[in-house]
């Protein structure tokens, strides 16, 4: 398999958008049902080579999106708000009445929001030790969405570099205020301030169940990923750093332990023998607060509040990296190999190959056909599977809320 | 199946069942009123509501809110003027009724400025944590039911691991996450399925939260319908006149007419003047003249404690002659304007001494002027000069002005009463300085004085019967005589188009 190479990209884009883009669930998707011109009236934005870069483009149907994908082959897709007036003719509407009605509620977790809990990577690096904090951030947030804000259709997608987005979609949650995706973002907070703050997580009582249940995802994850992986314990300099986060009468005794495993063993056992202990702020929680400051998702607040922001489209390829931004399948979200995902080089190359060998099968079948297939030749067939459910999980529930509907009416 | 709650109001006015139309002694007023009713009751009803608002304002600075002593002046309050002021009388309805409807009145009045907008959403929401609080815990989910705040009933069946956790569960009623936002932010409130579990105790917090939202939008929706209810001629007067009207004695009509000799004004400045009326008396001692706005608010005061004409053109002539107007001039020119203001000469637009919240809001003085009032119109710091000369006491002067700076100027006002007469409570509301005269004097008296038996016309219509002349606007008298005209179509105003 070649390397990525962006030079590459004017030549393979055509056939990524051709052959490659999975255009019919994209539309069904994005369509919601077909419910009044919520396709029409969405905001698209293309960046194109050179970083020119078309806003407030939209389209009057998912096939005339396809068509002008074909012909500008963009470099990358972002996908907007759904607006009050369709966007590409905002110019045309008064001053103030072009606005933002609905979108998805989204979130943006960048791995170098944790660099200073990280010594692997920094900045736009990942490897696979670190990226098990995505996996730490998908599972958290995913549990709160589901049970605690009652949501049922999100798509977690990978960035293509060094993140993980997510999209929810709910009819309700579409039309959430800046001030109620804010209040979101909050509650889903915990570690708090900047370079300046060395202590980021402060617990108190009494917890909220939704620290309770975080912390419990972490506690899986937190040997493998902290103690064996990151090695938070295994240098002077590197406990350091935990040890500031500790009350200062607690000393851990360093003597018998070897690794940063029986560290922690020692740490946590002393520090949940405190925890019975009346103190005059309460209870303490500094394990938790050490296990939450280095795994706990950091949410970036500006990408969820604004009805206007733009966040990169699924299945856009990174311009930089060549990876497509695929959906993640949650329930091999553990196996999940950001290294593994195809890059628009290597799936034209299947596509090569898969021609060279099938085309004596496809004698018959007509172009448009033999188009939507390709990518069922090629590795990205299983992220569109994933894709393909999501929507259809979302078809599902619309239809089954119009048999409730029916039946209230007394329709038949 | 569900019936608007519309459709299910009609319907219960139909059948006459007059407690399905206000099942509650409370409401969020999402629906206007429908039915037709007389002028008369339109004013009246709208009248009383803001003289509960006003009493609700000023128990809001002089008490804290929720205490024993504001709770029961303010029950004494609501009985008096008719209102719902218990949540379990059962035979309400006239009560509610007037509720309902008056505040909808006030909506009109009260959309049509940023400023008249806050203060009525200010005091509405006074009114309804009051009368929330006092709800009972049953009476509360009731009326949370029927409010339908935005959360479906929850099946039983649902299982909640909420026992024990901060912020409850086991029979909190389930909120939807909008409806709570600063506990869901701050995670203060047990979520589940995307509700919110609020205990009781913070349930008014969400309550209120829901209903200032709900009447903040309603009134700029009613705001939008201004051009419209402006140019409707039954209500523009009316209205007008509500946001800006003084509701008390209009002290146009004296008892005590000729009692005071020109003499005695010295001394009376000094002892039972309002400070706006001590500052003009000074200012026209010291000048020998004033300009319009400060002879108008003096001399129409004057009137109001008993000058008789005679008497006025007496005292301005021999003032004004000290000063560079010769004796013809004030004849042709000065005594004209004070016979007038007497009504004695053509019409006049209104020549009731002015009340305390016309002197606030209207004609503010420029250089050279002494009108107006000293608690908003002064400096602080030359108010807090000139109260020094007055001898008030520092701690005195320190209350004052924090009245000035909070904005309460006619509080400041009262203070600076209870200071000068040596009293801990003023005992009344001030509204007007004839008012603050006239107790003064009954202070200093021991109650000899006059007796509060001025004509009451806080009614619109009346008082246009005690002058003579009418407004510009010609619907008055001629409303006078449709007084049983039914006001209808008015809710065409508070319903999006």
């Amino acid at each position: 398999m070649a390397p990525f190479e962006p030079a590459a990209l004017p030549e393979l884009l055509p056939v990524f958008y051709r052959r490659l883009f999975p255009h019919g669930p994209y539309g069904r998707w994005l369509s919601y049902g077909g419910v009044k011109n919520y396709f029409q009236l969405r905001e698209f934005s293309f960046t194109l080579r050179d970083d020119v870069y078309l806003r407030f483009q939209s389209f009057s149907s998912p096939q005339e999106l396809e068509r002008e994908l074909q012909k500008i082959n963009p470099y990358k897709i972002d996908i907007g708000a759904v607006y009050s007036h369709r966007p590409n003719q905002h110019n045309t509407v008064h001053l103030g009445a072009f606005q933002p009605q609905e979108k998805e509620l989204v979130f943006d977790i960048d791995m170098t929001d944790y660099d200073d809990v990280r010594s692997c990577c920094s900045s736009a690096d990942i490897c696979s030790k670190c990226w098990t904090l995505m996996t730490i951030a998908v599972r958290i947030i995913d549990r709160a969405l589901v049970e605690d804000l009652g949501v049922r259709h999100r798509l977690w997608v990978y960035s293509g570099r060094r993140g993980v987005h997510c999209w929810v979609c709910d009819d309700a949650v579409r039309k959430w205020s800046p001030a109620l995706r804010a209040a979101a973002v909050e509650y889903l907070s915990l570690v708090k301030g900047g370079a300046d703050t060395v202590k980021k997580v402060n617990l108190s009582h009494p917890v909220h169940p939704f620290i309770r249940h975080s912390v419990n995802v972490v506690e899986k994850y937190f040997e493998e990923y902290a103690l064996r992986g990151q090695d938070i314990l295994g240098s002077p300099e590197k406990w350091d750093k935990v040890l500031a986060l500790i009350p200062e009468d607690i000393l851990p005794c360093q003597g018998r332990a070897k690794d940063s495993v029986q560290r922690w063993e020692l740490l946590r056992a002393r520090l949940e023998r405190t925890r019975g202990r009346p103190a005059a702020q309460g209870p303490c929680y500094a394990d938790w607060e050490v296990m939450l400051q280095f795994c706990f998702p950091r949410l970036d607040i500006n990408v969820s509040k604004g009805l206007n922001h733009l966040l990169k489209s699924p299945f856009s390829v990174h311009p930089k990296t060549g990876r497509v931004s695929v959906p993640l399948d949650l329930q091999r979200l553990d196996q999940f190999d950001p290294f593994a995902v195809p890059t628009i080089t290597s799936l034209c190359q299947e596509l090569d190959t898969a021609n060279s060998d099938g085309e004596q099968e496809d004698g018959g079948a007509t172009e448009p056909k033999r188009r939507t297939r390709d990518y069922k030749k090629t590795s990205l067939a299983p992220y569109v599977r994933v894709f393909e459910q999501f929507v259809e999980g979302m078809e599902s529930a619309r239809r089954g809320e119009r048999i409730r509907r029916s039946d209230l009416q007394g329709d038949f | 199946m569900e019936f608007s709650s519309r459709a299910r109001l009609k319907h219960a006015r139909l059948a006459g069942d007059r407690r399905e139309q206000y099942p509650h002694s409370l409401q969020f007023y999402l629906e206007p009123p429908m039915e037709s009713i007389s002028l008369v009751e339109f004013e009246s009803f709208a009248v009383d509501r803001l003289k509960l608002l006003k009493v609700i304002e000023n128990l809001g600075v002089s008490h804290v809110r929720g205490t024993d002593v504001y709770k029961s002046k303010l029950e004494s309050e609501l009985r008096k003027l008719k209102f719902p002021y218990r949540a379990l009388a059962e035979d309400d309805y006239e009560a509610r009724r007037k509720d309902h409807i008056s505040h909808f009145i006030l909506r009109l009045a009260y959309c049509q400025s940023e400023d008249l907008r806050r203060w009525f959403l200010q005091q509405e929401m006074d009114l309804f944590r009051y009368r929330f609080n006092e709800l009972t815990e049953s009476l509360m989910q009731k009326f949370l039911e029927h409010a339908n705040l935005s959360f479906e009933a929850v099946s039983m069946a649902r299982e909640r691991d909420a026992a024990g956790e901060p912020g409850g569960g086991g029979g909190s009623p389930p909120v939807g996450l909008a409806d709570a936002v600063d506990l869901f932010r701050a995670r203060k409130v047990f979520i589940k399925d995307g509700f919110a579990y609020v205990p009781f105790k913070e349930i008014d917090v969400i309550v209120l939260n829901n209903y200032r939202t709900k009447l903040s939008k309603a009134l700029a929706l009613t705001a939008r319908s201004l051009p419209s209810i402006q140019s409707d001629e039954r209500l523009q007067p009316l209205l007008n006149h509500l946001s800006h009207s003084y509701v008390g004695p209009d002290y146009s009509i004296q008892k005590n007419t000729g009692k005071i000799s020109l003499e005695q004004i010295d001394a009376l400045s000094v002892k039972s003047f309002p400070l706006c009326m001590r500052q003009l008396h000074r200012a026209l001692r010291d000048s020998h003249h004033l300009r319009h706005g400060g002879r108008m608010q003096y001399g129409l005061f004057l009137k109001g404690i008993g000058l008789t004409l005679e008497q006025a053109l007496e005292f301005w002539k021999k003032e004004f002659i000290r000063g560079k107007v010769d004796a013809d001039k004030f004849d042709k020119g000065y005594a004209y304007s004070i016979r007038h203001s007497y009504g004695k000469e053509g019409r006049r637009t209104d020549y009731t001494p002015y009340s305390c919240m016309k002197i606030i809001m209207s004609n503010p003085p420029s250089q050279g002027d002494y009108h107006g009032c000293p608690f908003r119109h002064s400096d602080p710091e030359l108010l807090k000069q000139k109260l020094q000369s007055y001898k008030i006491p520092p701690s005195g002067i320190t209350q004052v002005l924090e009245l000035v700076k909070g904005v309460h100027y006619q509080l400041a006002c009262q203070k600076f009463f209870e200071l000068t007469h040596d009293v801990d409570d003023i005992g009344f509301s001030l509204n007007h300085p004839n008012q603050y005269f006239t107790e003064s004097q009954k202070l200093l008296n021991g109650g000899r004085e006059l007796k509060k038996e001025f004509n009451n016309s806080g009614n619109f219509q009346q008082k246009n019967n005690s002058q003579e002349s009418t407004n510009s606007s010609s619907t008055p008298t001629s409303s006078n005589a449709k007084a049983d005209t039914e006001l209808e179509g008015l809710e065409a105003y508070f319903t999006e188009d």
